[in-house]
């Protein structure tokens, strides 16, 4: 994994220094070249990449050359905002995907599953960072409000804090929500087929305890499998979305580190995304086994 | 009297060919908003290759007396902070991201292609080491991937292009394998080794026609996104350079400003990009139900 980030960030022509100094017009090359000594980077690529490696294993994330600190002091404060974002788009995505999928399962080939499937798509087709912009737009010229600026601690104000998230969560969590909504439906549709449903309908049980608590129930497992993999999907939707709302969390951060060339910080944070990821992952593996009995390792 | 090969051989054309309209006429009535997808892809292209046409003024040329104008006779989309006319650079637009979206969707699927289909035919410890690798590439996310390699590369249109490519190489390369994996135990290709053709050419001749249903399929599916990550990535300043009308860089900062002022800034490039990516998702949902049935709903 290190490895191919390393590689992938070598590979480019003409390394950061190059592009640091074409923005800041000519630079004699004797101070390029202390510039490169001073970051390191004047040595084998071996040698960087091991020197990385070490920093990472030791807890010592490289220091941001832009703000002069240990790069982890200058990230950490923004990873509780991303995560709350996540968090939330993550529950928007779940609480629209799920039903929109199930209503349009159980009415398949309706106008009304034609107008919720052409729903979900449209949220899968807006870029996130426009349906963001319009939503702010909306607010502004219907309520004449526009929500804070700046960011605002819970401590301070819990309200607007709320507020300030439950948007951009919105408009991230919808995004999101396409996909979960397609394979519940997908998945719904398979399982209402099955030899056990049929004999709850037979034993006359309602319509809504046949779907919700026989049907779904065992519809879920691809659904958790998309939604681990949503979690990767939803981090590239949170880089544009905290930008346009400006919301001070990682994903922002990444893309300002990226403009600044800031380039220690931008490796551990792809490293730390790519973490989080597989992590996510392992996580729903391990929740099969939960939900699904018949799933288990190791045996 | 010898029997001469033309006797023997299929005559060309003897399965009863239903034409194309048949198909297309077929997918219509089976696929409507499928239908609906081609149709509105098929504007884009007719948008982007006649756009010095379809343009009521220069997109590129400023004017200073009009900034910020609201949509009118004259300029139909209204003008943003330059003056410039927004109708005529969303034309213009389609040009962009028609390009650059077919362009790195091409780059990516042949490049993930060839890759899927060498590793799913060698198989073993080179196709091991190979998903190995695309695994950790499909781990980061598509736009950050995108995001990182497009700033690495610095600003241009074929940067661009690469950039967008290759977060879409590992996606390609499994959907091929998977289907190079099936096509490898075929009957056929047994034949083929036994007569003693090239590993190479096998993989190529014999196997590479029949992943083509899945590769359409792919395409299409792809497009949409590759379209999103350029307006996304010109939206962030990390895209398509001025002066090129982009639709993600009309949205940009300095689109965002004038919002308040001036609303259409926001809604026509964005509505743009919207419908089209909606119309390729629409097409390439319709496609793989038709081509790869083994991938519905998925």
């Amino acid at each position: 994994m290190s490895v191919v980030i390393f590689v992938l960030l070598r590979l480019a022509p003409g390394d950061i220094v190059d592009i640091l100094f074409s923005t800041a017009g000519y630079v004699s090359p004797s101070e390029k070249q202390a510039i490169l000594k001073e970051l390191g980077m004047d040595r084998p690529y071996v040698v960087q990449y091991l020197d990385w490696l070490h920093q990472i294993v030791t807890g010592d994330l490289g220091k941001s050359y832009r703000y002069d600190l240990p790069a982890w002091e200058v990230i950490r404060p923004l990873v509780p905002v991303t995560l709350e974002l996540a968090a939330l788009s993550m529950v928007f995505a779940v609480l629209i995907g799920v039903p929109t999928g199930v209503i349009s399962a159980v009415r398949q080939d309706t106008t009304l599953d034609y107008a919720l499937r052409v729903f979900s798509l449209a949220g899968l087709s807006m870029p996130a960072f426009w349906l963001g912009m319009v939503i702010i737009l909306t607010l502004v010229s219907w309520f004449a409000w526009i929500p804070p600026i700046t960011y605002v601690s819970p401590a301070k104000d819990l309200k607007l804090h709320a507020i300030q998230f439950l948007l951009p969560a919105l408009a991230v969590g919808y995004r999101s929500s396409a996909l979960i909504m397609r394979i519940t439906r997908s998945s719904l549709l398979e399982v209402m087929r099955e030899d056990y449903i049929r004999t709850a309908w037979a034993k006359g049980q309602t319509g809504r305890i046949v779907i919700w608590r026989h049907a779904l129930k065992n519809a879920l497992l691809p659904v958790v499998t998309v939604i681990g993999i949503e979690f990767a999907f939803l981090i590239g939707g949170l880089v544009v979305t905290e930008t346009v709302f400006n919301l001070p969390g990682v994903a922002r951060f990444l893309v300002q580190a990226i403009l600044w060339r800031d380039y220690p910080v931008v490796q551990n944070l792809v490293m730390f995304i790519a973490i989080v990821v597989i992590l996510s992952n392992l996580f729903v593996d391990m929740l099969y086994g939960v939900l699904d009995p018949r799933v288990r390792y190791g045996g | 009297m010898a029997v001469r090969p033309a006797a023997i051989a299929v005559p060309a054309g003897v399965r009863p060919r239903s034409g194309a309209w048949a198909v297309v006429a077929r997918f219509v009535r089976k696929k409507p908003l499928g239908a609906a997808g081609g149709v509105l892809m098929l504007l884009m292209l007719i948008t982007a290759v006649f756009a010095d046409m379809l343009q009521t003024h220069d997109p590129i040329a400023t004017n200073a007396a009009y900034t910020l104008g609201v949509p009118n006779a004259e300029h139909w989309l209204g003008t943003d902070h330059l003056g410039r006319d927004i109708y005529s650079r969303i034309v213009h637009g389609a040009r962009v991201s028609l390009v650059v979206g077919v362009a790195s969707t091409l780059l990516g699927s042949v490049l993930g292609g060839i890759i899927g289909l060498l590793s799913g035919y060698a198989g073993g410890k080179i196709d091991l080491v190979t998903q190995r690798i695309l695994d950790i590439l499909q781990g980061l996310p598509l736009l950050v991937l995108a995001l990182v390699m497009s700033a690495a590369l610095g600003p241009s249109v074929q940067n661009v292009v690469i950039a967008i490519s290759i977060p879409i190489i590992p996606r390609a390369a499994r959907v091929i394998r998977s289907s190079v994996l099936s096509i490898r135990e075929m009957q056929y290709i047994e034949a083929a080794r036994s007569l003693g053709v090239q590993h190479l050419r096998i993989a190529f001749r014999h196997i590479l026609p029949n992943t083509m249903g899945p590769f359409i399929v792919l395409c299409t599916a792809q497009l949409g996104s590759a379209i999103l990550v350029e307006a996304t990535l010109s939206y962030l300043g990390l895209g398509v350079p001025e002066p090129y009308p982009s639709w993600g860089r009309m949205l940009s900062v300095s689109a965002a400003e004038y919002a308040q002022k001036a609303p259409h800034l926001v809604l026509f490039p964005g509505i743009a990009i919207s419908l089209a990516v909606f119309a390729s998702n629409l097409l390439g949902d319709a496609l793989r139900d038709t081509l790869d049935p083994r991938l519905r709903g998925s």
